[in-house]
């Protein structure tokens, strides 16, 4: 029986909070797809967290993953009459072995190089997305798919016409996916991480494999990118390049950042106030972008620790 | 099929010329105070609608002269306010700021201009054809390349005799000990970034003779320009310079062959760079 903490507290809140989140978000304006699209985009960001937060690397090339997670899941349904099931396999399959393959060439670099490299390949799969378009539709994105009903064995989950019923078909996958990466942090091998996030040099002299350490903690955190872009495309029924390019990497760090990226919820957090913030300019302006470029400088200069890490700074003090 | 090479090969030549300029800016900040610029591409679509906003006044030259300049006013001035602050925190906060700040501009001058392709009027002397039989070889942009070619001499004159140029240089190597000899760190940074932005904007009103104007036109420009660098070599801006033309003429080349593949081969090559020689053409040992 663990203690009651204040961090068990705040777990048991979230859990709470998600559990329950498509009964209460009606009522404060929100709609249930808003929360599905907080689940898959916090997803995005936890995974990206993992690489950045924990084990120290900035990577700003996560959307490729991210979005070869959708597109293999769209291309999986339109063409080759797969299932939700199978499409989201070949998205995280295709996107993981695409991660390894780069991870293979770019895990000895190392801080600005390393950033620099994952930006640049990130965006070899939006070109390919944007100029195969007899495939994959190119500026128009993917569409031409739509999720099916999953069948259990013992029940079919209507995920298709049943909003709430999706929601917790995604927060099944969010759970799972979250719970499997705090249980990794918490293992030897994510501590092995943290400390070669605080001294690389140290961890080396003492006989740790770095570059194999960085390659796998990139490749768990690629894996579930791409897990959550295959959920975002079950979320739209749709693919887009978009979602690719480079804007999409800097959205899930600055989820990530806003959180507070020393802070294992505080990509979640992020992502919740990132999304609700956009739908709610991008109803109200045209000039949303001009908005969050500013919102994105605003918490560079002001708030680099992000919510949760000012508010532990508060409570520690 | 020659003729048909040798145009893609110029055409290559021209827009690695670009890529390059882009590059060498991005490349002088990122060397002497580690901050990827993402906003690079929307200084440089800010060049080109100062350009486009002049010319009814000034006339080209005066725009060509006049646009880069205030470009590069502008970029002093997101230095000293927004990422003077950030030098010596972690990179990813630039690169953050700079990439909300490339949304910004980008958006700034759809807001002001309007969405759409605007045209960009160039002499009429610059734009006809100087042979009929290499029809693709206008005035204007013969006058691109020796124009690009003219700043990158003067640029690396700079950095070869002038004080300033000898202290950036300096400083790429280590700053620590130029600020310990006297040098005013802040300034030096302050100026090599405007240097930079200077660069960018002078592409811009280029680009903007070639292309027309379109808020995004920074957009298709900045990511070659990463590849460029990294072909090149962090750290080295004659590798920089290589790395754009290089990129530049392959695309072109390729796309004569095989047209679909010509925004891919760059970043193949990229690859194929990081795997046999991973500091790039002509980076330092160890320096990354």
């Amino acid at each position: 029986m663990p203690k009651l903490t204040a961090k068990l507290a705040f777990d048991i809140v979230v859990w709470a909070l998600l559990a329950t989140m498509p009964y209460w978000l009606d009522q404060l304006g929100g709609y249930t797809q808003l929360g599905s699209q907080i689940l898959v985009m916090a997803l995005a960001a936890t995974a990206l967290n993992f690489l950045l937060g924990y084990t120290g690397m900035l990577s700003f090339g996560h959307a490729a993953y991210f979005g070869l997670g959708a597109y293999g899941l769209g291309m999986t349904i339109k063409y080759l009459a797969g299932g939700t099931l199978s499409g989201m396999l070949v998205g995280v399959v295709v996107g993981t072995l695409a991660a390894a393959l780069i991870g293979m060439l770019i895990v000895h670099l190392r801080g600005i190089y390393f950033a620099m490299v994952t930006i640049a390949f990130g965006q070899v799969f939006y070109f390919i997305a944007f100029r195969w378009d007899n495939v994959t539709g190119g500026d128009n994105g993917l569409a031409g798919f739509h999720r099916l009903p999953v069948s259990l064995g013992f029940a079919t989950l209507d995920i298709v016409k049943n909003q709430i019923t999706f929601y917790y078909f995604v927060l099944a996958f969010f759970a799972i996916s979250v719970a499997v990466m705090a249980w990794l942090l918490r293992s030897p091998f994510g501590r092995t991480l943290l400390a070669i996030r605080e001294n690389e040099r140290r961890a080396r002299f003492l006989g740790i494999p770095v570059d194999r350490h960085i390659w796998l903690s990139w490749l768990i955190s690629c894996f579930f990118v791409s897990l959550a872009g295959a959920l975002y495309g079950l979320l739209n029924n749709f693919a887009d390049p978009h979602a690719l390019r480079w804007d999409q990497s800097g959205v899930f760090i600055i989820m990530a950042v806003l959180g507070g990226m020393r802070s294992f919820w505080g990509p979640l957090v992020g992502a919740a106030i990132y999304v609700v913030l956009q739908d709610y300019l991008s109803s109200l302006t045209q000039n949303w972008m001009s908005f969050i470029g500013l919102f994105f400088i605003l918490i560079v200069l002001f708030f680099p620790r992000g919510m949760l890490g000012i508010i532990r700074r508060r409570v520690a003090s | 099929m020659t003729q048909l090479i040798l145009y893609n090969v110029f055409n290559g030549l021209i827009i690695g010329a670009f890529y390059a300029l882009m590059a060498l800016g991005l490349s002088l900040i990122l060397n002497l105070s580690d901050v990827i610029n993402f906003a690079h591409g929307g200084f440089l679509a800010v060049g080109a609608y100062l350009a486009y906003a002049l010319i009814p006044f000034i006339g080209f030259w005066g725009a060509l002269v006049v646009a880069p300049i205030l470009t590069a006013v502008l970029g002093l001035l997101v230095e000293r306010v927004l990422i003077r602050p950030l030098y010596g925190r972690d990179v990813l906060y630039s690169l953050l700021l700079t990439f909300g700040l490339a949304y910004m501009l980008q958006d700034g001058t759809r807001f002001i201009w309007g969405p759409q392709t605007l045209p960009f009027s160039v002499p009429d002397w610059l734009s006809t054809p100087l042979s009929s039989q290499f029809f693709f070889l206008t005035g204007y942009r013969l006058f691109m390349v020796l124009l690009v070619s003219a700043a990158v001499i003067a640029l690396f004159l700079i950095l070869r005799f002038s004080r300033l140029g000898i202290r950036i240089r300096a400083g790429t190597r280590d700053l620590e000990t130029v600020s310990a000899l006297g040098v005013n760190v802040r300034m030096l940074r302050s100026l090599n970034f405007g240097v930079g932005i200077y660069l960018a904007g002078l592409a811009g009103v280029l680009a903007a003779g070639m292309l027309g104007l379109q808020p995004t036109m920074g957009d298709s420009l900045i990511m070659p320009s990463f590849v460029a660098i990294i072909i090149g070599g962090l750290g080295s801006l004659p590798g920089t310079l290589v790395g754009g033309l290089l990129i530049g003429v392959a695309s072109g080349v390729t796309s004569v062959f095989f047209p679909s593949a010509s925004d891919a081969v760059i970043y193949i090559m990229m690859g194929i760079v990081l795997l046999i020689r991973p500091r790039g053409l002509f980076g330092e040992e160890g320096r990354f």
